[in-house]
């Protein structure tokens, strides 16, 4: 039956079967292809997950020195307010030359925070309290001499020992690459809060 | 061969599994529009699996979570309303293609020997998609969902001395509730989905086994030519590759309209009652079944007797598992078999008539054509012995019925 025509291997009928076998399998190819689309893209983030990624922190009880955490998008936000004391260490670890990266050329920071405090209004640092090593969380270190005899304050992560200044800037010696990463946000000082929009994106975190 | 084939075939059973169920599987070449069922559930079990999978992804199954959850599917996910609609219509659908794939099989006496047990195969398959559809209503956990499972489920307390213990089993508690979706789930994506699945390779092993039916009801194994394959066969590869391929095209047309321009089918596929969440407190102003269920439903509430009325249609249900006992014509198919023939067309009428029934209100003005429904029904089976066995029958031919096209 369907055997006959193989002899002559160009014959009409061979022919026309590879044409209409191609054009099925391309057809196919091409329909299975567009029904995949809607199928890959409902995984993709949901409105109501979108929705989640922006956080609103309330400055008010934040009193000099202290820091806060919050959440952003399931990650930790560390706020800091800090002291003229603290801000004049930003110079002393500079003059030291401890710093890995203390121009902040990495762009781990928006470019408002391109600077040494790292922020839009120096007295308020907003960062992501991510280790860029491994992901930990660093404590927060202000107080002079506490980590080691010559620290000035800033973080301390617990995992493997990375340091940064109260910039978030890295220390060398620690084996975490970069500073820490910074998120987009806006400040209000008149309304008192900060609002972290989204990732910058070429920052790394960790 | 290739230098890869021959290696591969030397190892892997694929290829002398292609040659015994595809290439040289030869099935009757009279097959006619009813023998595209077969191929196209295979095919929707493919779509409900990706669909429902893609479903699980965002679904939340608990008490307070799950309404929202689905209805977050509905507004919020990418596409999601393509995915739930594909899901959701993809059942009545599955249903349809069921009852014509099991019409095709009562009509051409595909149930009769060798082939009984592929039909008692077939059928466990309907009882199992029957409760597969069961537990996915209830997962969305709307007001439809709440009193549909409440009702269900409070069948199982009509069983003698263990009735109340197997509804509490069933239900995680006295009523429907969390508890009730986390099980419902398991069962509906892992355990009865894995049954059909497995039951339907089953069903194809034993069907390749005897070799398929015809509208004839010839055997065409009985009629071999010279190089010992059935003159009136044609091997499955690739006729029939080809033309369920051309099938599948067509059928999703059908799909696509339907999910496209009409989702909710006139409120038939999705009925109304599923767009307001639970509420236990509130029970439904109207309580119908799915169209799919509609039919044994109407022959329960026909008998004003609770326990007369669940044994009817227990007895309705599991009636067409003995059908291949109960034909006792030598000949298989209905084309030669008139008063059996329209015996079955009686009964195919019957059943779209108890379908719409059991969606009317429980009014008095249905009890009579419910009643004579489900005396119709039953009578079928009961008949059907002795019809079988006293009916005028002609002789089928010794060749398929067939026009070249």
């Amino acid at each position: 039956m369907s055997d006959d025509s193989r002899a002559d291997d160009q014959s009409p009928d061979v022919t026309r079967r590879r044409f209409l076998t191609a054009l099925v399998s391309a057809s196919g190819a091409a329909v299975a292809g567009v029904m995949a689309v809607p199928l890959v893209t409902s995984l993709y983030p949901t409105a109501a997950a979108q929705a989640l990624a922006t956080t609103t922190i309330d400055l008010t009880p934040i009193e000099p020195g202290m820091q806060m955490v919050a959440l952003w998008q399931e990650k930790p936000i560390v706020v800091v307010n800090r002291t003229k004391e603290m801000l004049a260490t930003l110079d002393e670890v500079e003059k030291k030359g401890i710093l890995r990266d203390p121009d902040c050329n990495v762009p781990q920071q928006p470019p408002y925070c391109k600077n040494k405090y790292r922020s839009r209004v120096p007295e308020w640092f907003v960062g992501i309290k991510i280790c860029n090593h491994l992901c930990c969380i660093p404590h927060y270190r202000p107080k002079k001499g506490s980590v080691a005899p010559w620290w000035l304050g800033g973080f301390h992560c617990p995992c493997h020992g990375s340091m940064y200044d109260l910039s978030a800037r890295v220390i060398k010696g620690s084996p975490a690459p970069h500073n820490m990463a910074i998120a987009e946000y806006d400040i209000d000082l008149h309304k008192m809060q900060v609002v972290v929009t989204k990732m910058y994106p070429k920052a790394h975190l960790c | 061969m290739s230098g890869f084939a021959k290696w591969f075939a030397k190892r892997s059973p694929l290829p002398e599994m292609w040659r015994e169920h595809m290439a040289e599987y030869y099935a009757p070449k009279n097959f006619n529009i009813f023998y595209y069922a077969g191929s196209l559930l295979l095919l929707m079990l493919v779509f409900q699996f990706v669909s429902g999978f893609l479903i699980l992804v965002h679904y939340v199954p608990t008490a307070g979570g799950a309404y929202d959850s689905v209805f977050g599917i509905m507004y919020d996910v990418d596409y999601g309303w393509l995915i739930q609609y594909a899901h959701v219509d993809g059942v009545s659908l599955i249903f349809l293609l069921l009852y014509m794939h099991m019409a095709r099989g009562m009509l051409y006496g595909s149930y009769r020997a060798p082939r009984e047990l592929v039909w008692v195969i077939g059928y466990i398959i309907y009882l199992a998609f029957m409760a597969e559809a069961f537990f996915g209503y209830i997962l969305p956990y709307s007001n439809l969902s709440y009193w549909a499972g409440t009702v269900i489920t409070s069948l199982f307390k009509s069983i003698p001395w263990i009735g109340g213990w197997v509804t509490t089993l069933v239900r995680g508690g006295t009523g429907i509730s969390g508890d009730t979706l986390g099980r419902f789930m398991a069962l509906h994506v892992a355990l009865v989905f894995l049954v059909i699945v497995a039951l339907v390779v089953i069903h194809i092993l034993y069907l390749h086994k005897v070799g398929s039916n015809n509208p004839d009801g010839i055997e065409i194994k009985e009629n071999k030519g010279p190089d010992g394959h059935p003159i009136d066969g044609i091997p499955f590869h690739p006729y029939y590759s080809v033309k369920d391929l051309f099938g599948f095209g067509v059928w999703l047309f059908i799909f696509a309209a339907i999910i496209f321009y009409n989702p909710t089918f006139f409120h038939i596929f999705l009925e109304r009652t599923m767009s307001t969440p639970a509420n236990a407190l509130k029970s439904l102003p109207d309580v119908t079944p799915p169209w799919y269920l509609s039919p044994f439903y109407a022959m329960l509430r026909s008998i004003p007797n609770k326990n007369g009325g669940i044994i009817l249609m227990c007895v309705a249900v599991l009636f067409p598992f003995i059908l291949p006992w109960l034909d006792r014509n030598p000949v298989k198919s209905t084309r030669f078999r008139l008063v059996t023939r329209i015996m079955l067309l009686v009964f195919f009428a019957n059943f779209i008539m108890l379908a719409y029934l059991g969606e009317q209100p429980p009014l008095p003005q249905f009890f009579l054509p419910e009643r004579l429904g489900a005396a119709i029904y039953v009578g079928f089976f009961v008949l059907l012995p002795f019809v079988s066995k006293m009916e005028p029958t002609r002789t089928p031919p010794k060749r398929v019925h067939y026009h070249a096209h």
